[in-house]
């Protein structure tokens, strides 16, 4: 295949999967901005959304209103862990809140292997089947599933760039994340605003995770925990706590690795990840707060 | 309108707030002074509902707002101008100044409230658009002073808002300060510019490691003998 065509292939290919993680690592970042929690329950929210789906498409239900149900059940349940379990360690030291999204995390994932199965399923009833077609221009491949994926979450950036800037909560959003004390004497109502931070980035995790299992096929209890991962370098990369740094972060990271993949020998491409994380060191090495962290100094 | 009885307040086991009492009247323009650490700043967040205190009361309009959260304190109309401005550096100018008016939904109050703010401080009408962390300390303090009076509060809380600024932007400071007041605003001023703080207020207390060591109108203070060689370098 001529170096053109298979430079514009992979440049697609590294969009799809760096908008998958973009949309996990912004729900991370909006959580970790405002409470400077690791949310690590949030790869969990995107499982729930697949297996909400999945159980929703027998009822014979139209494609789109089971979307729209899914992604409601994920931001419920965001918002359930929040009151429930965050909630309650709220200004407790970093380590315990920590250590609850940890236990919130492995709970949501053994209920599901206890009362579901460990089993994965697969996903293609969910999925209709046109998203594996493929579509070839001047001898580029590109597969239905890549240009959804790349236009959903084209589409869900300015949908939440609107919310970020144009909405009440949204600027409270911003404003909570950067100066809590500030934010609460110009009486932003925080739980309101918590609230709307775990919604928000729920129902965006749900998104990824339907894409997610879609380019897999399957889903099992514990498929929300690598992209999980990678969603957290990629918002530690780009700058932890910022929205733009976690969507630069994810591109990063899906272009590096898909082209780690497309230009190694195949004997290292299964390495993969051991690069990535090596990309991430060598990220932090030269710039502690991520590419766009901020490096300010309070002004006198 | 305001009244605090007999508040304590700790952190950990350093007692910041030692039973204190004041109030502060309509209309009426109070300063708290004391040195650095005195208890100043924590008896006004005390009063925001940041600070929950051990002991004592908070009263505002003779109701008890010792335990309200801050949101619930500014819906009361009490907002702060907080040390340190804790303006939202990345965000603009504008947007600043909105979230001040927070939960407002009167339409027509809130333009004339935001004309009567940029008339105030008509260098935040020209910078808009500007992210707030952009401005000079100076203009930082006027924007930290414009969103607290964005809701149009009923009692300003300010918390040394001449900290650190050039003798010029401190006299724009009170001089705003004072235009609220003249205005029928209720002023509670924490500063350590004794000073032109006496200078301005109505009344004054006198704040020392946790307690009220002295109060009284504003000039008796400043010819205190005290007073003056503590606080006025005299």
């Amino acid at each position: 295949m001529p170096i053109l065509q298979y430079l514009a292939q992979q440049t697609i290919n590294a969009l799809s999967l760096g908008s998958i993680y973009a949309l996990v690592a912004i729900g991370l970042a909006m959580v970790f901005g405002i409470l400077r929690l690791i949310n690590f329950a949030h790869g969990d929210l995107m499982m729930v959304a697949c297996y909400a789906a999945f159980f929703l498409v027998s009822t014979g239900i139209g494609f789109m209103p089971l979307i729209v149900v899914t992604l409601f059940a994920a931001a419920l349940l965001g918002m359930l862990t929040e009151r429930v379990a965050y909630r309650p360690v709220r200004g407790a030291p970093d380590v315990v809140m920590l250590l609850t999204s940890l236990a919130v995390s492995i709970f949501i994932e053994n209920v599901f292997i206890m009362v579901v199965s460990p089993v994965p399923r697969s996903f293609r009833s969910v999925t209709p089947a046109s998203l594996d077609s493929v579509h070839v221009w001047a001898g580029v491949s590109i597969s239905t599933i890549n240009i959804l994926t790349v236009g959903v979450t084209a589409a869900l950036f300015v949908l939440l760039l609107l919310f970020v800037t144009r909405t009440r909560v949204g600027v409270a959003m911003r404003a909570v994340s950067e100066d809590l004390l500030g934010a609460k004497l110009v009486g932003i109502n925080l739980n309101r605003v918590i609230l709307a931070a775990f919604a928000v980035g729920s129902a965006m995790a749900g998104v990824a995770g339907i894409l997610w299992a879609a380019r897999l096929g399957k889903i099992d209890p514990l498929m929300g925990f690598i992209p999980l991962l990678k969603a957290f370098v990629a918002a530690v990369i780009g700058g932890f706590g910022s929205l733009g740094g976690a969507v630069l972060g994810a591109y990063v990271l899906g272009f590096a690795e898909i082209f780690i993949i497309g230009f190694l020998p195949p004997e290292l491409s299964s390495y993969r990840d051991a690069f990535v994380f090596l990309l991430l060191i060598f990220v932090l090495l030269v710039r502690p707060n991520g590419i766009l962290g901020s490096t300010e100094r309070e002004k006198v | 309108m305001l009244e605090l009885e007999d508040v304590s307040v700790s952190y950990g086991s350093i007692r910041a707030l030692r039973g204190i009492s004041l109030s502060v009247r309509e209309g009426e323009l109070v300063t708290l002074i004391g040195s650095n650490g005195a208890g100043k700043s924590t008896c006004l967040l005390a009063i925001s509902g940041v600070l929950h205190p051990q002991q004592g009361r908070i009263i505002h309009k003779g109701q008890d707002i010792t335990r309200l959260s801050p949101f619930e304190v500014v819906r009361r109309g009490i907002s702060q101008a907080p040390e340190g401005r804790h303006i939202f550096a990345r965000l603009s100018v504008e947007e600043n100044l909105m979230l001040g008016a927070g939960q407002r939904t009167d339409k027509a109050g809130l333009e004339k409230d935001r004309r009567w703010v940029y008339d105030l401080f008509p260098v935040l009408r020209d910078r808009l658009s500007q992210a707030a962390g952009t401005l000079s300390g100076g203009e930082q303090q006027m924007l930290a002073m414009g969103r607290a009076l964005m809701s149009r509060p009923k009692l300003l809380l300010l918390d040394e808002p001449s900290l650190g600024l050039a003798p010029l932007m401190v006299e724009t400071i009170f001089d705003v300060t004072r235009k609220v007041r003249a205005e029928g605003g209720t002023i509670l001023l924490v500063e350590q510019n004794a000073r032109q703080a006496l200078e301005v207020a109505d009344r004054g207390y006198v704040l020392e490691t946790g307690q009220i060591i002295l109060e009284g109108d504003a000039t008796s203070l400043k010819n205190d003998a005290g007073v003056e060689k503590a606080y006025l370098g005299g």
